[in-house]
């Protein structure tokens, strides 16, 4: 019974390999199409730097956060390439999720830690994750996987010191996991 | 001919449709291969599930030689193709904070937005910490800036850095990537979990 249902499961996901390929026909469509890759982190800079000048105009012009953002990106930070690609990935998820029969409510963790423990590390997890892509110019899709396929040093970097120390410390979490 | 929107061949509104476009691609098999489940996407760090590291790699070597090759056949001029900048400091130290979020949290940006579209509230939880993250080094600017600018090396390719030309480099890394995809397949049999 066990066995079938893992089965049925598995069935409904892509195949890794075959999943693999598709992603990265979709990251060689972004660099034909804008010259850039894929990219999560640079739409929530975006939407910071937006709000943050919404919010405080005046000490947004003198935070160097937004000059820096500024200095790389011209006009209205919302209408940039990745908010828009974020928008589409809200879609693209949402429709496999549908088609797949997996839309549901629910906070997804292991029998052994309660929701709340789960969503305190989910919280914590964010956190880091967003300060660290700002810090690393990109994000596992921006930084690693794009600038890998580029055979950009720095995505190479990054990509090794994001699965490296996660790596090193699953330890010391594994009662989340398993 | 491309990038398009470099060589003028769409607009610039056309490049905005089409970014939506291929971002319905890319969350649709982000959520397809499972990425919307933390405990699929933890599996990698325990050997349970590798599905990251194979979709990963696969991905990335996919999207190397489809530039290559392309680049060759002058369907694209990667001169106009963006390449990551290398702040070593920054790229190496942005990780490691990266990577203890990818562990306690289970996702990372890309992949918690599929968790979130499908319903997943850890997911929009630590969504919500990445706009906190994010709002955080931007307030804090100032403190950090000299870490962020450090060490900034160009635009170095991996390939350039280590003294061998685009091809070898991306034919060692398929090698690479072949052995790691064995390793994975043997840990998925050694680290069985029935249910997760």
């Amino acid at each position: 019974m066990n066995n079938h249902s893992n089965q049925e499961r598995s069935k409904r996901y892509l195949n890794p390999y075959l999943g693999g390929v598709l992603l990265g026909l979709v990251l060689l469509a972004a660099n034909f199409v804008s010259g850039r890759g894929l990219g999560a982190s640079g739409a929530l800079k975006s939407v910071i730097v937006t709000g943050m000048e919404t919010v405080a105009p005046a000490a947004s012009e003198n935070s160097g956060f937004v000059l820096e953002y500024k200095d790389s990106h011209s006009g209205n930070p919302m209408k940039s390439w990745l908010v828009f690609q974020m928008l589409g990935v809200l879609v693209g998820g949402f429709l496999s999720g549908a088609f797949s029969g997996r839309l549901k409510l629910k906070v997804e963790h292991s029998p052994k830690i309660s929701s709340r423990r789960r969503l305190i590390f989910a919280l914590a997890g964010g956190i880091l994750f967003g300060f660290g892509s700002q810090l690393g110019r990109g994000c596992t899709s921006g930084s690693a996987l794009s600038g890998m396929a580029v055979l950009s040093l720095g995505g190479f970097i990054t990509m090794m010191a994001i699965f490296g120390t996660a790596f090193a410390l699953a330890y010391f979490v594994r009662k989340n996991w398993i | 001919m491309g990038p398009l929107v470099v060589n003028e061949i769409i607009s610039e509104n056309t490049n905005l449709f089409l970014a939506f476009i291929i971002g319905i691609g890319f969350g649709w098999v982000l959520e397809g291969s499972g990425f919307s489940s933390s405990r699929k996407l933890a599996g990698v760090f325990y050997g349970y599930d590798t599905v990251v590291l194979k979709v990963f790699f696969t991905a990335a070597i996919t999207g190397m030689l489809g530039l290559l090759f392309m680049s060759l056949f002058g369907w694209i001029d990667l001169e106009w193709v963006y390449v990551n900048p290398t702040y070593l400091t920054s790229a190496i130290l942005g990780g490691i904070i990266m990577g203890a979020g990818f562990i306690m949290g289970g996702f990372c940006p890309g992949t918690s937005f599929t968790a979130a579209s499908i319903g997943k509230i850890d997911g929009m939880v630590f969504i919500g910490g990445l706009f906190l993250g994010v709002l955080i080094f931007g307030l804090g600017y100032d403190i950090w800036e000299g870490i962020y600018m450090a060490n900034y090396l160009g635009e170095p390719k991996v390939s350039e850095a280590l003294g061998m030309k685009d091809g070898l480099f991306g034919l060692i890394l398929i090698l690479v990537a072949l052995a790691m995809f064995f390793v994975a397949e043997w840990a998925e049999k050694k680290f069985p979990r029935e249910e997760y």
